[in-house]
């Protein structure tokens, strides 16, 4: 017992301040959304488009960069001749609507819509959110990064939100993979069981697009194939500060309003 | 070297060779290879079909690894029809390849003892080796499980969806009220294609999937991609890139493995173990994302090294922050081994004998708690573990706490490897430029990832694009080992025995 206590100590209080506090620190090389400064742009050059995995950039009219198909990789940047390219530090991702992922690629800024339920669903959930979450042919990193909000540092249970284990105690499921043909009934089965009103959120790339596995015959290239989604949040995988963030911000406990990626100065 | 082995080709892990070099054995002298082989204590790494050049025909691979003779043997044979012997009843060890060439060939293993799909997807040929018609389309885990008869015998059947935040699977227990009499997993749930879509790469996509097979081993899958293609486009990455890859590849060992403590100390009930290896853990993915931006080491592991190099201070930032994980890791993890009821827990659970192990082909840490000493990074090194050698852990009891404590032991080393190559981290590119792939060629990788060997196979086309890309993760291996380890145990301690393994479901369904 006196080894216990002890460790206890040894070990510390490791639960961040966080959301009253500073957010704990990216690191350096952290990759938000890819920010392209366009003015610099040779006519006809689409290296960065053609360096893309996924698709996320489009150079067609109207030229944009989609952060439900985006995978947060360094291929745009390393490929752009003029380095006009670089991932913005800016973790907050999450949306409400598909379409408000989906960026003019020559902006200035970017806005992600603001995330909270309506007024009567937050009355309904009251201060608590239980979420089934629900893994549909993804890579387990999702999982893995959701996983960790329920550890001591970021301590999820703190703001009301757990992970139950049956969907008849669950109010929405969280969702990840690209829903592999493999799933989609015990995923439609598992969103049956829970009660009305019930939320969905989509957690990576996959969920929101089908990620690296986009068209592939045996994907549904995302949650929405198959449900109705409440909440988008992006990444490959969404590092932890961006699920928590989208989850506080759909449960009203951040205040809400648009939130802003801006160029780092040149 | 045995005789047998003569009849095919031997080479080494990640060197490419000729296409034909690669010797096209009559079925029964292929057969009698492998055989031999395995009776000389090799392991079939890789088994596996490809569309041959004769339409109609296939191609059957076999990679051979000779452990103590740090060599691999790589043959195949050429079929014509849609069924050949099985060879599982003489060599339990190939069951699972065995069914994934009938699922994605259709061709039949005919005697295989328990024939059944892999993954419930569709074949690549059109052609079903269950007959099965084209619609309705395929349920995953739908048709017969191993039954044992009787009134006092009941089944349990878990998932695909489970209870906690984890991939999906399908467990059916035989249960005589607490004991298991037998478990049977149905995986394929994570299916999404991999493999049918790396044929005419690389692209730009193939990168994500290599480091999407298994997203927590994104290292140990990357690494094994790049010196395939490293050995095809004939180029060498420096030292200095070998380094950085073994780096990232012990730390994604120390993550899963501190992780995996704190998970089964969680399944016992013991607190304290569980919250500070859970924190733990995060840590360790930390210090991968002060390499390259990500937790889990994407964008860090690229064709001709790596994609981000380190400076002065960033190596003494995370020599700094190894330091104070290790610190913390040692105390939370000793606390473990000193509270008698959550050993009591531990101790002959789940036990897989050494026999067993060996006959199943079980890798990794699973195989050295049961007393194998098979280790790629001794055994068939490559890159930094062909000049630094890490020591290679074992346990003989094959128990929970045997997979347990061996975690224990590498972490250690893990650690002290990190430690040595950070202080003497070789001067060079951190990223070469690589040429095009060498065409008609085979290339085998191995790697040592987390869980056991990683092994890629790739072979080119006549424009050097790949005209097959097989990919056998660890787990394929081992969920095999983790059913035995039910066998005659309490079925509340499937949890410890699981987590013991903790397997790769979308490594396996790729
Ligand atoms: S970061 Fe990667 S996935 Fe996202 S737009 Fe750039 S190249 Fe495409």
């Amino acid at each position: 017992m006196i080894k216990v206590i002890l460790a206890r100590l040894q070990q510390k209080h490791r639960t961040m301040a966080y959301p009253a506090g500073a957010p704990p620190a990216l690191p350096d090389r952290f990759r938000g959304a890819p920010m392209i400064a366009t003015a610099t742009c040779p006519a006809g050059c689409h290296a960065c488009a053609d360096a893309c995995p996924t698709g996320a950039l489009a150079l067609n009219d109207p030229a944009h960069l989609d952060l439900g198909k985006c995978l947060f990789c360094p291929e745009c940047a390393n490929a752009c001749p003029q380095h006009a390219i670089t991932h913005s530090g800016n973790y907050q991702l999450a949306a409400r609507r598909r379409q408000d992922l989906i960026v003019a690629r020559d902006r200035q800024a970017v806005e992600v819509a603001g995330a909270a339920l309506s007024d009567r669903l937050k009355k309904l959930l009251g201060r608590s959110l239980q979420l089934r979450q629900v893994s549909a042919g993804g890579c387990a990193a999702c999982e893995a990064d959701t996983n960790v909000l329920n550890t001591v540092g970021w301590d999820l249970s703190r703001f009301g939100i757990q992970f139950v284990a049956s969907p008849r105690h669950a109010d929405g499921l969280l969702v990840t993979g690209p829903v592999s043909k493999n799933m989609a009934l015990a995923l439609q089965k598992t969103y049956d069981a829970v009660s009305d009103p019930r939320l969905v959120i989509a957690v990576g790339a996959c969920a929101i697009s089908g990620g690296p596995y986009i068209d592939h015959a045996q994907v549904s290239n995302g949650v929405a194939a198959i449900l109705p989604v409440d909440l988008y949040i992006p990444g490959c995988p969404p590092h932890p500060l961006t699920i928590l963030d989208g989850l506080l911000r759909l449960t009203g406990r951040l205040a809400d309003g648009p939130h802003h990626h801006t160029l780092p100065a040149p | 070297m045995s005789d047998a082995s003569s009849e095919l080709a031997m080479l080494s892990n990640g060197q490419a060779m000729n296409q034909a070099d690669v010797p096209i054995l009559p079925f029964a002298a292929f057969e009698q290879a492998i055989l031999d082989g395995v009776a000389a204590r090799q392991r079939v790494s890789a088994l596996f079909a490809a569309a041959a050049p004769q339409p109609g025909t296939t191609r059957l691979y076999v990679v051979l690894a000779d452990d103590e003779q740090n060599l691999l043997f790589a043959g195949a044979t050429e079929m014509a029809g849609d069924e050949f012997p099985s060879l599982t009843p003489r060599c339990p060890q190939v069951h699972l390849f065995e069914r994934e060439i009938a699922e994605q060939f259709g061709l039949r293993p005919v005697g295989h003892p328990w024939f059944k799909p892999v993954r419930y997807c569709s074949s690549w040929t059109g052609r079903d080796a269950w007959s099965r018609p084209a619609q309705p389309p395929l349920l995953p885990g739908v048709g017969d499980f191993y039954r044992i008869g009787g009134e006092p015998i009941h089944e349990v059947a878990v998932g695909p969806v489970h209870a906690g935040v984890i991939e999906p699977g399908h467990f059916r227990f035989q249960c005589h009220g607490e004991q298991v009499f037998h478990l049977e997993i149905a995986l394929g749930y994570q299916h999404r294609g991999v493999e049918e879509a790396l044929i005419g790469g690389p692209t730009p996509r193939t990168l994500p999937y290599m480091e999407t097979l298994s997203g927590d081993a994104t290292v140990a899958h990357t690494t094994t991609y790049c010196q395939v293609i490293e050995a095809l486009a004939g180029c060498q990455e420096s030292a200095r890139a070998q380094t950085l890859r073994g780096i990232a590849l012990e730390l994604e060992r120390l993550a899963n493995h501190v992780g995996d403590l704190g998970a089964l100390a969680g399944d016992v009930g013991f607190l304290p173990t569980a919250s500070y290896c859970g924190r733990l853990r995060g840590d360790f993915l930390n210090l991968t994302a002060q390499l390259c931006g990500s937790r889990f080491g994407r964008g860090l592991i690229r064709p001709g090294g790596v994609g981000f190099d380190v400076d002065a201070a960033r190596i003494a930032d995370l020599s700094r922050g190894l330091d104070a994980a290790a610190k913390d890791t040692a105390v939370a993890v000793n606390l473990l081994w000193n509270t008698q009821s959550a050993m009591a827990r531990f101790e002959d659970a789940g036990p897989l004998p050494r026999a067993v192990a060996a006959e199943l082909g079980i890798v990794g840490p699973a195989a050295r708690a049961s007393g194998l000493e098979r280790d790629v990074r001794r055994d068939q090194p490559s890159g930094i573990y062909c000049f630094s050698h890490i020591p290679i852990s074992i346990c003989e009891s094959g128990d929970v706490f045997a997979r347990a404590y061996l975690r224990w032991l590498e972490i250690q080393h893990s650690i002290d490897f990190i430690r040595d190559q950070l202080r003497a981290l070789p001067a060079g590119a951190a990223r070469v430029p690589v040429n095009t792939l060498a065409p008609n060629s085979l290339v085998v990788a191995l790697n040592e990832g987390w869980r056991g060997e990683v092994c890629h196979v790739a072979l080119t086309d006549a424009q050097g694009r790949f005209a097959r890309y097989k990919v056998v993760d660890p787990s394929f291996h081992n969920w095999a080992g983790l059913a035995y380890t039910l066998r005659d145990q309490e079925i509340s301690d499937f949890p410890i025995c699981n987590k013991s393994f903790n397997l790769s479901y979308c490594g396996h369904d790729l």
